[in-house]
């Protein structure tokens, strides 16, 4: 075997490539979109570094910890809110009479759940990330409770914390920690809910310029009915760099005291019923300058880092949902008989227990990591991670409670049994906060566009001649020829994932591998079009998504097993189950997602939605009818 | 007004809402991994010295637990509760399981004598073990008066006015100061510790100390044996007569 022909074969081969990719240059994705997503510093992920074919292991291996400190503080507090939950909170009745008793909403504040994440100085628990998700698990016992609570704090003040000034922050966070005052967030309007950035509520500049005149309606506010604190977004006019005069969003701190606020009556809603969501109306209301959140015109950005900033606590809310489910769930199972045997001996029941368990498992992994990282000094970009966590909380979610209410059978269809209950609040979760339809093109476009420009670079990199870009190119394509076993120090003997975890690891490391060659094929294929094919972005995202998840749970369960902690066999199952079942549906997409595949109906899809959107409505021949 | 001091003891009990499971061995229950809380009666203690202090009539607070490093947990809460500071007397985990009421009352009765305070609090009993035991044998060890199941509690200048549930109703006492009270289920209803005052309880100082420090021997005449669950309930039966009553009865051996 002559080492000089397999260069030149390796050569040639490499030679071919750059020809086909000089003949279609791989184009710079998104230089400028119509409607720009990312909105916070480019940096390197570890989600955008999976669109690479990479595994960025720093932050993610080892699964992150807390101090011990932290650790018994965080039990300090789980004690009494879950014990206020478990003693005080009436769901039952909060859904029937829609609306939250004054007194819970007085003790929940008097307990200090209003001001979770205000620092202390400003008066609230300056908890970390991680704290938040793990209050959260004990919070989401009631829905309603929960996204009062959420739209407060998660959004309504997050921005004065994340962008205001201190003036801002001294006057409005104390109030708003203790609960005194309610915040609300106020973005979506009839005709712009996805669509966030065509809002049509305007502030315009008053003649002295001291005060902006603020008109227009907000529709879907949560709190809007008890909030006094909003912060509101409005087109304003900016004078842009060039000198034109363009209509930007602006992030405002309305107080309802201004003048001019009204709210409409509360909306009946499927579920969370006990929380207040109606309209609220901007007449003529004047807003001081100096409430002006952030830069003006820089209100978009405002948005995403807040929406951004708190989505991956569903996931701990969720999870925490589950393991409840999962206890009343089991009591029944395990008591009920039917054929002289209790239900938790057949396989179809036992099946749910195992879904559960395995999506709690997964979700808790998920959120803990993102939190661990989001909790790293500096401003970590997680905003991809947090998109994939509330993606796969929120589809977990309506599907196990569906599940649990199953096992119930007939009675778990009563109102009766709080199951009803808990499906109606969870099919929420799907819808706000970004539905998830947009959240999985942000999944796949955030990474597509981070992956474009690099691969960009590379390219060029290796027409200039590069010696390191050519090595690694030519090293790459000669492996690949040969077939090769991916290894991105996973798993084996220096690997960062257990040995007891291997086999998944392994599954781990092929999947992120032939995603990065996906993602080439990808970005070749369809260049800046890419983003008009919502069914190729949608594979992308669901593959992204599980490939957070296995990584999540591959990291969690290491740990678990390292450190010894108590029933980390169990975790190995639920680890290595979901590692199996991710890999496959990985490996399927990936095959829709090749140009030719046969499993992929894309065109199929296209066709018969045209054609039933043609005539609005089922246009098959009923299956009775003649032709004469 | 006043210059009292009160020590209260609180003690670290399985939470009240597990489901108590025996070890395969008999060797006790299982604690590991399960759920762990203040006992009952102990909060309901902690709350009413709180009150007293809330009411100027108490100047300090101090909350002491015995056991393992986790006691601390407790002694937090009670410090969040609004205790002024703690002591903890560490046992190791071996040696706890043979802590029992008089151990315990010998500890107490030597702190509240090197405290010097007025008072000693107490929960009427643990959830776990149901000795009744500790608060009694406290007042005996240091010569004090005692008021225990206590439903209602006064000062009155240098002396204490306690109510007590006994089984014929309520009994009123009068006691001189120093005196132990143990508390009883409506005495009070404890507070929720807020998170908030939960963070500030974190400034406030725990004491760490050994029971050899104080003098105390705990060596227990106690040994446990085996720890058993109760027999399993039989479902009953039901009869249609009083004469089928009177037959089932003398049938089971009862008549």
């Amino acid at each position: 075997m002559s080492g000089g022909g397999l260069v030149s074969r390796a050569a040639a081969a490499v030679a071919a490539a750059t020809t086909a990719v000089r003949a279609s240059q791989v184009p710079r994705v998104f230089a400028v979109t119509h409607r720009p997503l990312h909105t916070s510093l480019q940096s390197r992920s570890f989600a955008k570094e999976l669109f690479l074919g990479n595994i960025k292991q720093k932050g993610v291996f080892p699964f992150p910890e807390i101090s011990q400190d932290e650790l018994s503080e965080i039990n300090q507090f789980v004690g009494p809110v879950e014990r206020f939950f478990t003693e005080e909170v009436d769901s039952r009745k909060i859904d029937q009479e829609g609306k939250i008793p004054v007194d819970t909403l007085e003790k929940l504040k008097s307990l200090g759940l209003f001001g979770i994440q205000v620092p202390e100085e400003y008066g609230g628990l300056g908890l970390s990330n991680t704290m938040y998700a793990r209050l959260g698990e004990i919070i989401s016992l009631d829905g309603s409770i929960t996204v009062t609570l959420a739209a407060h704090q998660a959004i309504g003040l997050k921005g004065i914390i994340l962008v205001g000034n201190e003036e801002q922050k001294a006057k409005y966070l104390p109030k708003l920690a203790s609960g005194e005052h309610i915040a609300a967030f106020c973005l979506t309007e009839p005709a712009s809910g996805s669509d966030a950035a065509s809002i049509q509520t305007r502030a315009t500049l008053s003649e002295d310029k001291k005060y902006f005149v603020l008109n227009g309606s907000k529709v879907w506010i949560t709190n809007g009915g008890l909030a006094s604190i909003f912060t509101v977004f409005a087109k304003t006019e900016v004078v842009d760099s060039d000198g034109s005069i363009k209509d930007k969003i602006t992030a405002f701190i309305v107080e309802r005291d201004f003048g001019g606020v009204t709210n409409g009556k509360p909306e009946e809603k499927l579920g969370i019923r006990g929380s207040n969501t109606c309209e609220v109306h901007f007449e003529n209301t004047r807003v001081p300058v100096e409430n002006v959140l952030g830069e003006v015109g820089g209100g978009f950005k405002v948005a995403m880092n807040i929406l951004n900033s708190g989505r991956f606590s569903m996931g701990s809310a969720v999870a925490g949902m589950l393991k409840k489910l999962i206890e009343l769930t089991a009591e029944y199972a395990c008591t009920r008989k039917q054929f002289n045997r209790n239900l938790s001996e057949f396989g179809l029941i036992q099946e749910k227990f195992a879904l559960m368990a395995q999506k709690a498992y997964v979700m808790e992994s998920m959120t803990y990591l993102t939190a661990g990282m989001l909790d790293q000094p500096g401003f970590p970009d997680c905003s991809i991670e947090a998109a994939m966590v509330k993606v796969f909380s929120s589809e977990a979610a309506w599907q196990c409670v569906s599940e649990a209410l199953q096992i119930l059978g007939g009675s778990g269809y009563m109102k009766d049994y709080p199951y009803e209950r808990f499906l109606r609040d969870s099919r929420i979760l799907l819808i706000f906060e970004g539905t998830n339809e947009i959240l999985r093109l942000f999944i796949a476009l955030t990474g597509l566009q981070h992956a474009g420009r690099i691969l960009t670079a590379r390219i060029k990199d290796f027409k200039r001649g590069d010696v390191t870009t050519v090595m690694e190119t030519i090293g790459r394509k000669l492996r690949d020829s040969l077939g090769r076993t991916v290894d991105l120090g996973l798993s084996g003997n220096l690997g960062v994932v257990h040995p007891s975890l291997g086999d998944s690891a392994n599954k781990l490391e092929e999947n992120v591998y032939y995603f990065g060659r996906t993602v080439e094929t990808l970005l070749l294929r369809f260049g800046k079009t890419i983003v008009e094919e919502q069914l190729v972005l949608k594979r992308v995202a669901n593959i992204l998504i599980n490939l957070y998840g296995m990584t999540a749970v591959l990291s969690r369960a290491s740990r678990s097993i390292r450190t010894g902690l108590p029933n980390h066999d169990h975790e190995i199952l639920l680890a290595n189950m979901f590692c199996v079942e991710a890999y496959f549906q990985n490996l399927f997409s990936l095959s829709q997602l090749d140009k030719f595949a046969p499993e992929n109906m894309d065109d199929h899809i296209k066709k018969v939605s045209q054609q039933i959107l043609e005539k609005r409505a089922y246009i098959c021949a009923h299956p009775l009818d003649r032709t004469s | 007004m006043a210059e009292l001091r009160a020590l209260v003891a609180v003690k670290r009990v399985i939470d009240f809402a597990v489901k108590i499971r025996v070890k395969p061995d008999k060797s006790g229950v299982v604690t590991d991994g399960v759920k762990h809380s203040m006992n009952p009666f102990c909060e309901i203690a902690v709350e009413e010295a709180v009150r007293l202090k809330e009411k100027k009539l108490v100047k300090e607070v101090i909350a002491v637990s015995c056991g393992p490093s986790q006691c601390q947990e407790t002694i937090r809460t009670a410090l969040a509760m609004g205790a002024d500071r703690g002591i903890h007397v560490e046992v190791p985990g071996s040696q706890a399981e043979s802590l029992g009421p008089l151990q315990v009352a010998r500890v107490l009765a030597k702190l509240a004598e090197k405290e010097k305070v007025d008072l000693v609090f107490l929960g009427k009993q643990a959830i776990d073990d149901d000795c009744n035991q500790t608060g009694q044998m406290t007042a005996g060890l240091l010569d004090w008066p005692q008021g225990t199941f206590a439903s209602q509690v006064t000062l009155e200048g240098d002396k204490i006015k306690v109510e007590r549930e006994i089984d014929g109703g309520l009994e009123t006492l009068r006691l001189k100061l120093p005196s132990v009270v143990t508390a009883d289920l409506r005495l009070n209803e404890p507070r929720y510790a807020t998170l908030p005052n939960i963070m500030k309880a974190k400034k406030k100082k725990i004491e760490v100390i050994k029971p050899g420090d104080l003098g105390v021997d705990l060596t227990s005449k106690v040994s446990v044996i085996s720890v058993e669950e109760p027999p399993q309930r039989l479902a009953g039966v039901k009869v249609e007569t009083t004469e089928d009553l009177v037959a089932k009865l003398k049938e089971v051996g009862r008549i």
